[in-house]
């Protein structure tokens, strides 16, 4: 499909119907999943959706959540509920509509050659990963995936990520499930003894002392490392200029030149 | 009813329809490429340009506050050169007039911008002079004879239609409005954002990098429509409402108010495609009245 200026579509702006909005874990987390026609196709590990959760002014913006999964002309996020937006997709039903724009934002830059792959997830922050860790099988490279929560219940996907063959170690800190610690100390301890000849490459998603822990830890072993980070973003299309951080370039809008971002770049 | 019409002239810029995207709120335009086509636009304004490039305001930036959005981007834009070199092309591809918004520290590089628009083909030039997020200062639309001072000197500069854009931040913006008007302006944009703030009581700290931000959205609308319909009475100039405009009943407030055309801001955001429904709305309302041209509608307010 074509815009107004005989350009092939990057984003669209739909009614997107809800086909399921489950709970996977006591009202807290939850998967939805939506009927998107071409965005599907569109979608790029990494990439989010912008989503109107009502048709009110409360809450005024949209909000933004990463792309899970993507199947025949329909995707999955995944979400927790953490304030009056998420509380209100939450009582979202079935056979609903959704105002959704998206595909958004830049997406994973995927490896060119190559290499190990350790995916690095805090809380929430697989939700992303999964789409990436798709496309790796999808490309047969090799990775392994860490995930980190508070406890038991903050660890999604396992066996999802199990599906696709492939060792997935966990850390809890309250130590309920894997190890006792955080995500990062699983990090530590596999960057000096990869079992791997290939070059490894980091991809995270989580909470922000995750992000500077997990780029601190990746610049001692010199492995490059993308981190998907979050802002409030108020246009989601790079109008604005409201979500930057900063970075060794300047200013960088999270939701046109990210969300993802080479660890290296960004000044904390 | 058939042949409604929707055209406005403001001042000899000739709109399609009264909705104008609105400045810092579209960015350049190409950022929407996808979501919005411009040539179903009555016109559009750009971010706000200034001589010097301009990296704005330490984030956070934004916060969302009930039925409202608060700013503090402070500027941040590509400067004149590149604005010109890389941004204006992209627009000037479609029929729809473009308004360029400009922002100097003084005088001087107000003039300096205009010199260097006058080269373009643009259907106007606004001058924004009530942007709340840079500086300190008082800005200059906080002040009758300084807005009266640039004004004048930048009216004897322009070739375009001069569009002057108002802050709310003043205990009467009817005097400020007289200002720009006995200065030569030829249409008024009112209003640009509140000045606001909002803090995170955990931390104890401000939600804005800022401290201070811009208010704008549904919260700001009625006090936004009251200074439009303020101004309307003291002055015969063209004049853009805008004010947490999202809809067609909001874009009819501000026209019955008083408004000649009406501003998208924030209401782009949350809705890229309002402007459709409000175009459809608007056609509705006055099949619906039997009136036959929307400019019949601007100052019609029923006064007992
Ligand atoms: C690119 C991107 C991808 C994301 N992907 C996911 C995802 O896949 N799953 C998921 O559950 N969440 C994701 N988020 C975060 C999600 O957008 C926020 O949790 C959501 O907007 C909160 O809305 P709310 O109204 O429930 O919370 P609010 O009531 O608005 O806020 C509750 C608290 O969360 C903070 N907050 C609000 N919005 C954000 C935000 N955008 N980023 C960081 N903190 C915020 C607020 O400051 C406040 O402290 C993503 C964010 C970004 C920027
Ligand atoms: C993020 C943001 C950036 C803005 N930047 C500018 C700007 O550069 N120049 C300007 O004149 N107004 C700027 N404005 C003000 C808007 O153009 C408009 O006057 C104001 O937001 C009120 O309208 P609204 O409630 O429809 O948004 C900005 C507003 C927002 C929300």
């Amino acid at each position: 499909m074509k815009n107004m200026l005989n350009c092939y579509y990057h984003m669209l702006q739909i009614k997107a119907e809800i086909t399921e909005n489950t709970e996977l874990f006591a009202q807290t987390y939850y998967q939805l999943s939506l009927k998107v026609g071409e965005i599907s196709r569109l979608a790029k590990p990494g990439q989010f959706v912008h989503l109107r959760v009502n048709q009110k002014t409360v809450p005024l913006l949209r909000r933004p959540f990463s792309i899970h999964s993507v199947g025949e002309k329909n995707l999955q996020i995944l979400y927790k509920v953490i304030g009056k937006g998420t509380e209100i997709l939450a009582q979202r039903k079935k056979g609903e509509f959704l105002d959704m724009i998206g595909p958004s934002g830049n997406g994973y830059k995927l490896p060119d050659g190559k290499v190990k792959v350790v995916l690095v997830a805090g809380g929430i922050g697989v939700a992303s990963l999964y789409f990436l860790a798709e496309e790796l099988t999808r490309r047969s490279l090799p990775f392994v995936v860490l995930i980190g929560g508070k406890s038991r219940e903050d660890i999604l996907c396992r066996d999802k990520f199990k599906k696709l063959n492939v060792d997935v170690m966990v850390s809890t800190e309250d130590g309920t499930s894997g190890r006792k610690g955080l995500v990062t100390d699983l990090l530590q301890e596999l960057l000096p003894t990869p079992h791997s000849q290939l070059p490894i490459v980091v991809y995270a998603c989580g909470p922000t002392e995750m992000f500077k822990e997990t780029a601190r830890i990746a610049r001692k072993y010199a492995v490059p490392c993308y981190l998907s980070l979050e802002k409030i973003i108020a246009c989601g299309v790079g109008a604005c200029q409201g979500c930057v951080i900063n970075t060794k370039d300047g200013y960088q809008r999270v939701c046109k030149d990210g969300p993802v971002f080479d660890s290296e770049q960004i000044i904390w | 009813m058939k042949n409604i019409n929707l055209k406005v002239n403001l001042a000899g810029i000739s709109l399609k329809n009264p909705l104008i995207l609105e400045s810092g709120c579209f960015g350049y335009g190409e950022e929407y490429q996808d979501l919005i086509n411009i040539n179903e636009l009555g016109a559009v304004v750009t971010k706000t340009i200034t001589l010097k490039p301009k990296v704005g305001n330490p984030p956070p930036r934004l916060a969302e506050t009930a039925s409202g959005l608060l700013n503090s981007i402070g500027l941040a834009n590509v400067g004149i050169e590149l604005f010109l070199k890389e941004k204006l092309p992209y627009l000037k591809k479609f029929s729809t007039p473009i308004i360029v918004s400009i922002a100097g520290e003084t005088t001087e590089e107000y003039l300096q911008l205009i010199q260097r628009l006058n080269e373009e083909q643009i259907a106007g030039i606004e001058l924004n002079i009530s942007c709340p997020n840079v500086g300190k200062k008082l800005t200059v639309a906080q002040d009758e004879d300084k807005t009266f001072g640039l004004v004048k000197a930048a009216k004897k500069q322009t070739e375009v239609p001069l569009l002057v854009k108002l802050s709310p931040n003043v205990t009467d913006i009817t005097r400020i409005a007289k200002s720009a008007e006995r200065a030569g302006a030829d249409i008024l944009s009112l209003v640009n954002t509140f000045s606001a703030m909002s803090i995170d009581v955990e931390t104890k700290s401000p939600k804005l990098g800022g401290i201070l931000g811009g208010l704008s959205g549904p919260a700001i609308k009625p006090i936004a429509l009251r200074m439009l319909w303020q101004v309307r009475k003291t002055t015969s100039l063209p004049i853009i409402g805008m004010g947490g405009i999202t809809d067609s009943r909001d874009a009819l407030e501000f026209i019955i108010a008083g408004a000649n055309a009406i501003g998208l801001g924030t209401a782009i955001f949350i809705n890229p495609q309002a402007y459709q429904g409000i175009i459809k709305g608007l056609k509705d309302y006055l099949s619906r009245k039997r009136i036959d041209d929307i400019n019949k509608v601007v100052a019609s307010l029923n006064e007992k």
